[in-house]
């Protein structure tokens, strides 16, 4: 991940990316700064989904609003195909918001419920592309064809669809720009289990077909393990841990890392491993604790862990921001 | 949304006007007109008041603007079933012999047409000054809601008659009488444009935070078209209730600045005006000249609250 690149040049790159919000606290009180998204380097390559993975509020979907251009990052870089997008005049932008699009968690909401289907899907071809009616139609039917929509589904309203195909509507019109990377912020989590896998298989099968690649935010560690190339965990904002997916899965370093994988359940009472639970809650970013973020709910914390600030550094094939990481997994 | 009666639309490829008029008729919001009779008396009411308006210079008994027609002799007769009433003046007449009836029918069409065209012009200022303040955030914000706040803390007939006095002192003299209407409008409209923008403002805050929204910036939708095309539909509803009401609201501003004597002129009477002469005469037993004007602007202004309100409810999806 944040390894040298080996041969071709990643699609994405993002270095010391960071966002900042200034809230108020109240009248006459001093302004806070939320940093929500605090100095986190990856890159995705194309054909590569990278995952995202961490609780909420930890500046997963902050991190997404970066990558899609909708938000500037308050500093560090954004590259897209070599462009630097976090600096980008206004024209720049628009000439490369085309090559990123989202699909988003909650199907019912991401739909624009006065709108048809068909609407929908020709929307970004009318904004972006200087297409006539025949031809931004004929696009639309063979976009709702692969997804698996029937073509009778052109002018029906997304309130007549099941989850699992308004999602896949979702999927279709983040599609309809021909994008080299396609962030997906919890795509399934919204949706029945059963339908989870429809939607899951879709997105493989959309990037085998096309090569497009993914950045696939979740905190759902099956669904990662079923779809990832590389993991970056995260928490509070800062990268904790970073790798290829075999690596976090089998030999996770962080114990944060370690405690997100016990949690998830185990069938089979011979397969389960120790049980980590996590004490309190993610603290609020408008005011982190010292040093290591994750000292207060840490089994292993230490004094250099709360004064100190862990650097990322390379561990067993990935990269973990721990200052015993080295000593726990020896 | 999650009606059933949708059905027959998913069958068709393409709903039809027809088609939507159905659903339309079957929809909730029908539903609940059929099944609440104040909804339905109002309609009526309000269906006879607009009628009685539109049509006044076709169906009412006499032209009250039409000075050959006025006789100072018919002046201050009483109404038809009174002694000394005449059944050629239904409700009597005025202190110029002006018929009552005629003259109400003629004043609700300026009543109906300032109060529709005001709130009219103030949505139009509202709805946009609200979306744009609440899209936009920050400083724009600030600075469009704290001028709302400023006229918020004066009364809306303060700030109509202020108006009302800048405009007579910019129009010339005898441009006044011609103008009055357009100048009621404004005023009217201007001063009340504040509720809108809050309302939009307030609905605009919860949907632009909506995944919808987000998509159509990913999408590089401009700003401007995501206001008029994503948000303006979906936070027009409560506006809508909220004209209903105000369209009452206007009316009796407009009866309330002629009653003042700076609306419309006395030669082109609106009920305000009506009101405000008949008013003179009180006290010397000619009642009528002011409480028949009166009672037809509460019955009026009544239907409308009242549909207003059934209408506040019908597409509040909590009270369903």
């Amino acid at each position: 991940m944040t390894a040298p690149a080996t041969g071709d040049a990643p699609l994405l790159e993002a270095r010391e990316l960071a966002r900042h919000y200034v809230v108020s606290r109240g009248f006459m009180k001093p302004k806070g700064t939320v940093r929500a998204l605090d100095g986190v380097s990856f890159a995705v390559r194309a054909g590569e989904t990278l995952a995202v993975v961490g609780e909420s509020g930890c500046g997963k979907s902050t991190l997404a609003r970066q990558v899609t251009m909708i938000e500037r990052p308050t500093s560090g870089a954004l590259r897209l195909g070599g462009v630097d997008v976090a600096t980008g005049d206004a024209a720049t932008l628009k000439r490369m918001r085309p090559l990123v699009q989202m699909v988003f968690q909650n199907p019912y909401a991401s739909l624009n419920p006065r709108k048809k289907v068909g609407t929908l899907l020709e929307e970004p071809l009318a904004i972006n592309l200087d297409l006539d009616r025949a031809a931004r139609r004929e696009r639309a039917d063979a976009m709702m064809a692969k997804v698996g929509l029937r073509p009778e589904h052109y002018h029906r309203y997304p309130h007549m669809f099941s989850g699992g195909q308004r999602q896949r509507i979702a999927v279709a019109r983040a599609l309809m720009l021909n994008p080299r990377l396609v962030v997906a912020d919890e795509p399934v989590s919204a949706l029945d289990v059963s339908i989870q896998a429809q939607v899951l298989n879709l997105l493989m099968d959309l990037q085998q077909e096309t090569g497009i690649a993914y950045l696939f935010i979740s905190h759902n560690l099956q669904v990662v393990r079923h779809i990832a190339d590389a993991v970056l965990v995260m928490y509070l904002g800062r990268t904790v841990e970073a790798g290829p997916k075999q690596v976090i899965f089998t030999r996770p370093a962080h114990p944060y890392t370690r405690a997100l994988l016990a949690s998830t359940p185990v069938l089979d009472p011979r397969r389960r491993r120790e049980r980590i639970v996590l004490q309190g809650e993610l603290p609020s970013p408008l005011n982190p604790p010292s040093g290591c973020a994750f000292h207060m709910r840490c089994p292993y914390a230490i004094e250099r862990c709360r004064t100190e600030v862990p650097l990322l550094e390379p561990l067993g094939g990935a990269m973990v921001a721990c200052h015993r990481a080295a000593e726990l997994n020896a | 949304m999650n009606d059933l009666s949708t059905g027959d639309t998913i069958a068709a490829a393409a709903p039809s006007l027809a088609d939507r008029l159905r659903a339309a008729a079957n929809g909730d919001v029908a539903w609940s007109f059929r099944h609440s009779p104040v909804a339905i008396v109002s309609a009526i009411v309000l269906a006879v008041c607009l009628g009685g308006a539109l049509l006044a210079p076709w169906i009412a008994p006499h032209n009250p603007f039409d000075l050959r027609t006025l006789n100072l002799l018919d002046a201050l007769a009483p109404p038809a079933w009174l002694v000394d009433g005449r059944t050629a003046y239904l409700l009597g007449t005025d202190d110029q012999g002006r018929d009552l009836l005629s003259a109400i029918m003629f004043g609700a069409r300026i009543s109906l047409l300032v109060g529709l065209a005001s709130v009219a012009l103030a949505m139009l200022l509202g709805v946009t000054l609200g979306l744009v303040a609440g899209y936009a955030g920050g400083r724009i914000d600030a600075v469009i809601m704290r001028i709302a706040d400023v006229q918020l803390s004066f009364p809306a007939i303060l700030i109509a008659l202020l108006i009302d006095g800048v405009a007579r002192a910019v129009l010339p003299r005898d441009a006044h009488g011609t103008q009055a209407i357009g100048v009621l409008i404004l005023a009217i409209g201007v001063s009340n444009w504040v509720q809108y923008a809050r309302t939009v403002r307030g609905s605009t805050l919860v949907e632009k935070n909506k995944e919808y929204v987000q998509a159509a910036r990913v999408i590089g939708i401009p700003p401007l078209t995501i206001m008029r095309r994503h948000l303006l539909p979906n936070v027009l509803g409560p506006v809508l209730v909220l004209a209903t009401i105000n369209i009452a609201t206007a009316i009796i501003t407009e009866a309330t600045l002629s009653f003042l004597g700076v609306g419309v002129p006395p030669t082109q009477p609106s009920l305000g005006t009506l009101i405000r002469v008949g008013n003179d005469f009180l006290f010397s037993g000619e009642w009528w000249i002011t409480v028949f004007p009166g009672a037809a602007l509460v019955i009026m202004v009544l239907a409308i609250n009242l549909l207003g309100d059934w209408l506040r409810d019908a597409l509040n999806p909590k009270l369903r």
